[in-house]
């Protein structure tokens, strides 16, 4: 890891601008001139991107700009949308996801995702958080115990379920389920965590508490976020990318896109102005 | 520039905007006021740049405060962000100015009263460069409106020509002294005068410096271009 990862992050992602850039181990995704269309709509443009590990990503941009069809692309969950048609390459760590010898539900294991309404199971905290591991076979009681109490702690989650883990999942707050259904998706130990709009359901004291996690989790996860919240992406992400009508306009350090973005589009819509 | 979505935001950058160059207006109307004040011995003018002074200090408090009321409210970005530091930092140049303009008043005062107005005019630089100076202030409040950054540029390098003529004063001075001791306190206080005038080129250039941050973005305060207005090999 580099010794000042701040600076360095200025250097290489302050004017990527649009070029495709060559692969790199920094990098845990690289998107390759992806298209995506549904039925006639031509919904994702040519897009070009490299997600940077263990930095949070941020994809923002007005509604039906893409943000979140470009999100699902991570781990195939477009797949389940009929008539959609992908064009492209989305590489995991080298590999094109979208090979035909691809098992999914693998991929799903090691990109995680979180929606916007929190949807824990209808079982206890626990088995909520152990559910996963148990579809993988996991039965031993103390290997659960230990990878429950992780994952909880590692969503913050702990301290304020610990003794109560045999209630239901959905007897607890708001907050409180969208950091269960975290600690499910990371009971897994997945490469990345996809989170789309993970805070418009939420308070403002529950968002902050998700707003401290993500920040804690980028060391261990690399991190994706669609979010309406502008503020939001500047407060807790590394880099920023700009979507508009299906192309990404800009990507770069979230610091340039919130001080010196370079497109005029891109400006438009983060200071809040008609485009 | 487009709107924005939200209008009062407009309203609200709008009156910043309105009132730095009311501001900025007042700070140039002292500093003229001082100017016309030492070449004609006007000693009543004088008083009034002195007692005016405190109006320029409420107008760099009531700016700061609306700037603070926006980031609070607003959280400004990209060019809205750029704006508002620029400005938080322009008023406290033209409050400087006006700080200046008011110790030249008072050095003036000071000379008229031990009846050395003569000594005074008879260096007659220091009008012409405080016109100079004056001519860069009106200019530079000018390009923030326009956000222009080349003229923002013209008047840094404008800045150059009025440190040599404060070089040329003192060397002047510095002549006065030698040859007639007995005017050394005077030539001291006028020194003090010329080096007010060249600290408000200073402060005008700060305020260019913070034109072309809003314009581009480029944060040019301790480079070569913003110290002389020019790149490199041009600069000297």
């Amino acid at each position: 890891m580099n010794a000042n990862p701040d600076k360095t992050h200025a250097m290489q992602f302050g004017d990527l601008g649009r070029a495709p850039l060559e692969p790199t181990n920094d990098h845990v995704l690289h998107v390759e001139r992806l298209n995506l269309f549904y039925g006639d709509n031509h919904a994702l443009k040519n897009v070009d991107l490299q997600i940077p590990r263990n930095r949070v990503t941020a994809f923002i941009g007005p509604s039906g700009c893409g943000k979140s069809t470009l999100l699902r692309c991570f781990n195939r969950m477009n797949d389940l949308v009929d008539n959609c048609r992908i064009e492209g390459r989305i590489l995991l760590d080298g590999k094109n996801i979208y090979d035909h010898d691809v098992n999914v539900a693998l991929l799903r294991r090691r990109v995680g995702m979180v929606f916007q309404k929190p949807n824990p199971f209808p079982k206890s905290i626990y088995e909520n958080v152990a559910y996963g591991l148990r579809i993988m076979g996991v039965n031993d009681r103390a290997t659960l115990d230990e990878a429950v109490e992780r994952a909880l702690r590692g969503a913050a989650l702990w301290d304020e379920v610990k003794d109560r883990l045999d209630e239901s999942g959905m007897s607890l707050s708001g907050g409180q389920q969208q950091r269960l259904v975290i600690a499910r998706a990371i009971a897994l130990q997945p490469e990345v965590l996809l989170l789309d709009e993970p805070c418009s359901a939420l308070d403002p004291i529950s968002t902050a508490k998700i707003e401290e996690l993500i920040d804690e989790l980028k060391s261990t996860f690399t991190i994706i976020i669609v979010t309406h919240n502008m503020q939001q992406a500047a407060r807790i992400s590394d880099v920023t990318a700009y979507m508009y009508l299906g192309e990404l306009i800009e990507f770069g350090a979230t610091d340039t896109i919130f001080i010196k973005p370079a497109d005029k589009r891109t400006e438009d819509y983060i200071t809040g102005r008609f485009g | 520039m487009h709107e924005h979505i939200f209008k009062r935001f407009d309203a609200e950058l709008d009156d910043i905007r309105a009132r730095i160059t009311q501001m900025g207006g007042l700070v140039e109307e002292q500093m003229r006021a001082a100017m016309t004040a030492l070449g004609g011995e006007d000693r009543e003018l004088i008083e009034l740049v002195i007692a005016r002074d405190a109006g320029v200090d409420q107008m760099e408090l009531s700016i700061d405060a609306a700037c603070a009321h926006i980031i609070a409210r607003r959280q400004p970005t990209a060019i809205d962000l750029r704006m508002i530091m620029a400005v938080s930092k322009i008023v406290t140049d033209l409050e400087r100015i006006g700080d200046e303009v008011k110790k030249i008043a008072k050095g003036a005062r000071k000379i008229f009263e031990q009846g050395m107005g003569g000594c005074l005019t008879q260096v007659t630089e220091i009008r012409y460069v405080g016109e100079r100076v004056l001519d860069m202030l009106h200019d530079v409040l000018d390009a923030f409106v326009r956000v222009d950054a080349d003229a923002a540029l013209a008047i840094i390098r404008r800045d150059k020509e009025v440190d040599e003529s404060f070089r040329s004063i003192v060397r002047q001075l510095v002549t006065f002294m030698m040859e007639d001791p007995r005017t050394i306190s005077t030539a001291l206080d006028i020194i003090f005068i010329a080096r007010s005038v060249e600290r408000i080129g200073d402060h005008t250039k700060n305020i260019a410096r913070d034109v072309i941050f809003i314009a581009k973005g480029e944060d040019v305060r301790h480079t070569v271009l913003g110290k002389q207005g020019m790149e490199g090999e041009n600069a000297q």
